[in-house]
């Protein structure tokens, strides 16, 4: 029997008792519908968690003053002044596991152009810091060790910085000022995006690192570096270069019994990859949660099914009585299921893909509903008629002709 | 005589709790091809035992089935609705036609079960209605239809698929006598045509159209006998 019959048929079937149908579907459709939502709302998440991952750079460390604890105590991280540009250099010349280093010096400045102003953050960097943050420029130049060198009073631009100050306007090439000090725009810097804290990281401008520590945020201790980043050569040496660096800073800074570290490491790419995780396992569990549901709809098949065949004790009979075979019968009813729990199936992906952009418009959640999570809802679906629909259709399958066809 | 069903000393026993019905005892029954048989007897004489298992729906107790000289005896489930749907077509007293199924359908539906192709299944499932005079009703639903009419439909399901002998269980049972007239017509022109038909009634009436006829009493045969058919003669 040709699958466009069986369909037909189990249709009819199904469409011969409508609302009985429909109530059987509910139980999948809020099934699926849980499911989609819940996987969403976990995968956007990841995702989220992802693309910060991806801004941040790859495989980095990051090296600020302070101990992260002594005695009990927590001085602020960046408290002490005690990293220098020197340090910086000496890693990325003595670390074996090191690829590159960037030092960088922050600090809050206003910005100035025209009539508009802008108090941002100001970072003192030098090109490798562009080359580990993969951050790319958009308009006019990047950073070049020459400017850095020089001390050169030359800028770029955050996303977000650009578009205060010059609106639609392209700023490379023009002339802004940074606490009063007049600085001329090398480039924009493309959008990065929120910072896994949550803060806008195209809100900032950078500057060469020595032109940060001469001409802008000139401090008490020259050379002093807010923190230094580093880069290790691959994944697999990210612990390597933790462990070289920190040996190699407790050396220059005479760190023993004495005194205690005046600096903290902090593997950045372990802590994201870590929450990458969790939120992983989270949206696993939301979903694993959200199946139950698909399960007692399943049941729900299962019972509807059983009640049909029961009623239908006497179709079977005439259908067998002309000729069906026991397969015919199976068939038919593990149709009828399937069909029952496909449109289910469909009906909860639409829904549950709605309530997932709900979800993301009222509560400002990231979601994401991936092609993945849709047809693996689909197939689950199909999975469920098969599973529960089986045992019903057997039973229609395995009755006697003439028992069927006494059947009142 | 080429023979279409033969039955060898066959009974059937019910075993209901501590009771045993015997419905038929040590039945022989052989019936030719292009015969019009008519079983009578009064209720509980064992004639809807025997036609279930002239139709493969039931098997005997002991004793042996032939079916074009083939025993069913040892066929599988499969075989069986195999056999039923290819050698037999069966008329029941309540139509049993599919609801909420078109007429055409209905007729379709042992062409379907033999894996007929759609043309060739329409254009079959069409020639069965017009030989039982309802080509024009092909598309109304069975409820849409008078008792006659859906009998009508079902004789066109039972012989759809070219059976070997149709088996009709009180046919006119649930009909008035003057459609009853109309069904026996149909009927007996089928036979005309060659078709085998052993027909159940308790109608005086009703057996007079078949050309022999086998009485039952207490699950045995007591009287089997030619008989000169009534109505119209045939015209063959
Ligand atoms: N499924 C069954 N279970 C038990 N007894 C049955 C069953 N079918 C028929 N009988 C008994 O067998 C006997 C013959 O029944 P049946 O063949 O239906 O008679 P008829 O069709 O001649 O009226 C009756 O006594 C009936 O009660
Ligand atoms: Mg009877």
């Amino acid at each position: 029997m040709d699958i466009l019959l069986s369909l037909r048929i189990a249709l009819r079937a199904l469409k011969a008792n409508k609302m009985r149908s429909f109530l059987t579907m509910l139980g999948i459709i809020i099934g699926i519908g849980a499911v989609i939502v819940m996987v969403a709302v976990g995968a956007g998440a990841t995702q989220v968690i992802s693309e910060q991952i991806a801004s941040i750079g790859s495989n980095i460390i990051l090296v600020i003053p302070g101990s992260t604890t002594s005695g009990g105590l927590r001085a602020g991280s960046g408290s002490v002044p005690s990293l220098t540009a020197d340090d910086a250099r000496a890693i990325k010349a003595e670390c074996p596991s090191v690829a590159q280093v960037a030092p960088t010096l922050r600090g809050a400045v206003q910005t100035v152009y025209g009539n508009m102003n802008w108090s941002t953050l100001i970072l003192g960097v030098t090109p490798e810091f562009l080359e580990i943050r993969e951050w790319k420029i958009v308009s006019g130049r990047s950073l070049a060790p020459s400017d850095v060198d020089g001390a050169l009073k030359v800028c770029l631009l955050g996303r977000t910085v650009a578009d205060i100050l010059f609106g639609d306007e392209d700023p490379a090439g023009k002339t802004i000022r940074i606490q009063k000090v007049p600085f001329t725009v090398a480039g924009v810097l493309e959008s990065k995006g929120q910072s896994p804290q949550g803060q806008d990281q195209d809100d900032v401008v950078l500057v060469p690192l020595t032109t940060a520590q001469h001409k802008i945020l000139g401090t008490q201790f020259p050379n002093t570096v807010g923190s230094i980043m580093i880069q290790a050569k691959s994944a697999e040496l990210l612990g390597q270069a933790e462990v070289e660096a920190t040996a190699l800073l407790d050396q220059r800074h005479r760190i023993g019994p004495s005194k205690d570290r005046d600096f903290s490491v902090r593997n950045l790419s372990e802590i994201l990859a870590l929450s990458q995780q969790s939120s992983q396992v989270m949206s696993l569990l939301l979903g694993a949660v959200a199946s139950i549901s698909l399960i007692v709809g399943g049941i729900g098949i299962m019972n509807i099914m059983l009640v049909s065949v029961t009623e239908r004790t006497r179709e079977i009979g005439i259908r067998m009585a002309i000729g069906a075979k026991q397969r015919n019968i199976l068939l038919q009813f593990l149709t009828e299921a399937v069909l029952l729990t496909v449109f289910g199936g469909v009906i909860g992906i639409l829904l549950g893909a709605a309530g997932a952009a709900a979800v993301a418009a009222l509560f400002n959640w990231p979601v994401l509903v991936s092609p993945q999570a849709v047809v693996t809802a689909f197939a689950f679906s199909a999975a469920v008629g098969v599973f529960f629909g089986f045992y019903p259709a057997r039973t229609a399958a395995n009755l006697n002709p003439i028992d069927a066809l006494r059947y009142e | 005589m080429d023979e279409v069903v033969r039955l060898i000393d066959v009974a059937k026993t019910y075993v209901m709790g501590e009771e045993q019905v015997k419905a038929l005892q040590g039945v022989c029954l052989t019936v030719g091809r292009g015969e019009f048989v008519a079983i009578m007897g009064p209720s509980g004489s064992g004639k809807s035992t025997c036609m279930h298992i002239l139709g493969c729906l039931d098997l005997p107790s002991s004793g042996e089935y032939l079916l074009e000289g083939q025993s069913v005896e040892r066929l599988t489930k499969n075989q069986l609705a195999e056999v039923r749907n290819t050698k037999l077509g069966f008329v029941f007293q309540g139509f049993n036609l599919l609801s909420r199924t078109s007429a055409l359908e209905n007729v379709e539906l042992p062409l379907i079960y033999a894996r007929v192709p759609t043309q060739a299944r329409r254009k079959k499932a069409l020639a069965a209605l017009d030989m039982v005079g309802l080509a024009g009703r092909a598309g109304h639903f069975s409820n849409q239809l008078s008792g006659g009419q859906q009998q009508r439909v079902a004789i066109a399901r039972a012989l759809v698929n070219d059976p070997a002998v149709i088996l009709a269980d009180e046919p006119t049972g649930n009909l008035d006598s003057k459609t009853s007239e109309e069904i026996m017509n149909t009927l007996r022109d089928l036979n005309a045509k060659g078709i085998t038909v052993i027909m159940v009634t308790h109608d005086a009436d009703v057996a007079a159209y078949a050309l022999r006829r086998v009485t039952f009493r207490d699950g045995v045969i007591v009287s089997d006998s030619a008989q000169e058919p009534a109505g119209r003669q045939v015209e063959a």
